[in-house]
């Protein structure tokens, strides 16, 4: 694999010399008379060598193996097939074996002639065994059948690969080398080839979030053909039990994500808006300089960190001196431990984006207001708030979607235990931790106990996109009232 | 006509700024940081009288003026010495409120700058500070009074309510004015008000700033030496931070007495 990248490379190479030196030869060695720069026509050739090749090796290379299978797939007797407790795992066999003779062959255990004469009643699993490759079973004459058709298949597609590479390698060449003369637009090509590369860059952003909602979508219509939307969406119980008859409630999960992240807005809101402000207005410029990067480090500490922080100094201190006096339970882990913690962690959010949107508020308003007599904090009220506050209102909804996606200080501040209640020094627990429950330890993807994940993974996904919908809705609108 | 009817003008102010000199600065330095911005100013600025500060380009004109607000106390790097008196009361005392000053000194700027409010909202800003109304219908008497001093109210009285930003640039200057003239302002200062503004919008402006002179005493820096001879009866002449020349607009433009000013008005430096 890799001298194939190699060969293709020193091949790019060649060409980028030889397109350059073609181009100047074409202009008699001036390059005034030139349309681009020589390195472009260089390039020119380079890219044309290189990118249908190397396109090519790549869907070569994720096509192949997908074939392959299918056709030896289609090779084992039917019979057999049935007769395999777990068909799903023959292929598995199939594939590991021929693995592993080829491992042999290449440590030099076998001849190639020895591995294509390899019979089912001489013990294979032994041979290979020696050669320093487990197999899990004895060898079955169809399996050694399908692994040597498999080892076959493989190697007549890769020599095929090869050769095709390789000739377009050449053809691309070649046409790129023939076509370079003085008035090629060169320039222009290759700034068309970055701009592919740009486009191909953002589409594959589009195109994971796509594939990250289509896995999703799947996995959760599996879930719901297990388990009625109506209990999933309205049930008041969250109760899985991995010998069945579960109720998977998502209600009492929402209410404790909702809960805490409400908590937490309302410690991170005010505090980070009037942090803001006084950076932004009133600090000076020493003060500024030092307290920014202080409040900025919040934002760089992992939330394992706060979690503890949560877990050994907030929640007991809650318990000692808030939930126990006031009689409102004796639970170190709850709503408002979490919620107060996580609203420390979301402080940086909402003062760093608040403090850019304030001073991006130009100053003639300022003067303005100043000038008819305003004292600061009336111009900060009347005049810089209103005109930030899209923008303001756009770091609170990202500061909303942190945390409702946030999992370790409610793990560790607020616990796992689902409730549906007002008491915020009871424990309850969110949605993110239920997905890390039900899929950590022994999961069955059968189950839905199991699959809930991914029904509660998609409604947080949905609840997030539509924060942020409605956050550019807000933005929008008061731009235009505003500008 | 218009040239000999100013004539008249001017004559009469002087008589007038004789006795009524509503703001005076002595010796007035100006730093910013390490750069000596001003140098030992001294100014009159007159009574119900346009006074026009002219000069080229980073003379301190505009820093000068900044001076009359106390504007540039906003300027961590600025320091303002020497005595500036509103009606004879030092601006500079401690015990002035910059606050209050700037509702008595209002200020116009180069660039319209309206709020991100209604017209209305934009007008009603200082009287609303200032506690100026007893009640609404007050209230609204006051944004009609302003916006129809400043020649503005017939284009935007079915629209009150609609943003301030939405407003062309001369109806936003205009906007601004009034919004100055809404906290009934004793001095109004005015930064290059016509220079974001096109040649119509100009002559709004400053037909405007002729009206104005019958009620406030106005100070306009600007740039264009036919818009201070339109408009000002009295004239300063500002060159590296020195005052060069200030005497009744006439003089300055017809007469200068300081080779620079001549050389300046002439078109050689600048």
């Amino acid at each position: 694999m890799l001298w194939i990248l190699l060969t293709l490379l020193f091949l790019g190479t060649l060409g980028y010399v030889l397109g350059r030196q073609r181009a100047l030869a074409s202009a008699g060695g001036d390059r005034r008379v030139l349309h681009s720069l020589p390195n472009y026509y260089g390039l020119n050739v380079t890219l044309l060598t290189l990118v249908p090749a190397l396109l090519v090796l790549g869907l070569w290379l994720i096509i192949q193996p997908i074939a392959v299978e299918r056709s030896v797939a289609a090779q084992i007797p039917a019979g057999y097939m049935e007769s395999v407790e777990n068909p799903t795992l023959l292929m598995t066999e199939v594939r590991r074996l021929a693995g592993g003779i080829d491992d042999a062959i290449d440590r030099g255990f076998l001849s190639p002639e020895e591995a294509a004469n390899l019979a089912s009643d001489t013990d294979i699993r032994a041979q290979l065994a020696g050669a320093g490759v487990a197999l899990g079973s004895d060898v079955s004459e169809e399996v050694l059948v399908a692994a040597q058709s498999f080892r076959a298949l493989n190697a007549t597609g890769s020599t095929m690969m090869l050769i095709v590479v390789f000739l377009l390698a050449f053809a691309g060449l070649a046409y790129a080398y023939a076509r370079t003369h003085k008035d090629l637009r060169a320039r222009n090509r290759v700034e068309y080839a970055v701009l592919a590369i740009l486009m191909g860059a953002s589409t594959l952003a589009i195109l994971t979030t796509v594939g990250i909602v289509l896995s999703m979508l799947w996995d959760t219509r599996n879930f719901f053909q297990l388990y009625p939307w109506q209990d999933f969406f309205f049930g008041l119980e969250w109760r899985p039990s991995f010998e069945g008859d579960s109720d998977l409630g998502l209600i009492p999960l929402l209410w404790g994500t909702l809960y805490i992240s409400f908590i937490a807005l309302l410690v991170a809101v005010p505090i980070g808006l009037f942090a803001a402000i006084y950076m932004a207005e009133y600090a000076s410029r020493r003060v500024r300089s030092v307290a920014k990067p202080l409040i900025e480090v919040l934002a760089g500490i992992p939330t394992i960190v706060y979690g503890l922080f949560a877990l050994i100094t907030v929640g007991p201190l809650l318990r000692d001196y808030f939930a126990q006096p006031l009689g409102l339970g004796d639970s170190s882990s709850s709503v408002m431990t979490a919620g107060i913690v996580m609203g420390i962690m979301l402080i940086p959010f909402v003062s760093s984006l608040s403090d850019d949107i304030i001073n991006s508020v130009p100053q003639s308003l300022r003067d303005g207001s100043y000038g008819l007599g305003a004292t600061q904090s009336e111009t900060v009220k009347q005049v810089i708030l209103p005109a930030a506050l899209p923008g303001i209102v756009g770091a609170v909804l990202l500061a909303a979607s942190r945390a409702i996606g946030e999992t370790m200080i409610v793990v560790l501040g607020a616990g796992a235990a689902a409730r549906l209640d007002l008491n915020p020094f009871e424990a309850m627990t969110t949605v993110t931790v239920k997905i890390v429950g039900q899929l950590t330890g022994d999961t069955d993807f059968s189950s839905p106990e199991a699959l809930v994940a991914f029904a509660l993974g998609l409604t947080l996904f949905v609840i997030t996109l539509g924060l942020n919908i409605f956050a550019l809705y807000i933005v929008r609108k008061y731009r235009e009232q505003y500008e | 006509m218009e040239g000999s009817n100013m004539n008249d003008m001017s004559q009469f102010d002087q008589g007038v700024a004789v006795d009524t000199i509503k703001m005076q600065s002595r010796g007035v330095n100006v730093f910013y940081g390490d750069t000596h911005a001003i140098k030992d100013v001294d100014v009159d600025i007159a009574d119900k009288t346009v006074t026009a500060f002219i000069g080229p380009s980073g003379c301190g004109k505009s820093t000068f003026l900044r001076v009359l607000n106390r504007m540039n106390d906003t300027i961590d790097i600025c320091r303002v010495t020497g005595k500036t008196t509103l009606e004879g009361e030092d601006i500079y005392d401690p015990k002035v409120d910059p606050v209050q000053l700037r509702a008595k000194v209002g200020m116009v700027f180069q660039k319209p700058n309206p709020f991100p409010k209604s017209i209305f909202d934009n007008v009603a800003y200082g009287p609303r500070i200032h506690g100026l109304s007893q009640n609404k219908s007050d209230l609204e008497d006051i944004v009609e009074k302003s916006l129809r001093r400043a020649a503005l109210w017939d284009e935007v009285k079915d629209r009150l309510q609609a943003p301030g930003t939405g407003l062309s640039g001369g109806q936003q200057q205009r906007l601004c004015i009034a919004r100055a003239v809404a906290t009934s302002p004793e001095v109004l200062l005015m930064d290059e008000p016509c220079s974001a503004l096109d040649p119509i919008a100009t002559a709004q402006v400053e037909e405007l700033i002729d009206e104005l002179r019958t009620q406030y005493s106005v100070v306009i820096v600007t740039h264009s030496m036919q818009q201070a001879a339109r408009v000002s009866q009295k004239t300063a002449f500002f060159h590296l931070g020195n005052l060069v020349e200030f005497d009744e607009t006439d003089t300055i433009f017809t007469n200068p007495s300081d080779p620079r000013t001549e050389s300046y008005i002439t078109g050689r430096i600048g």
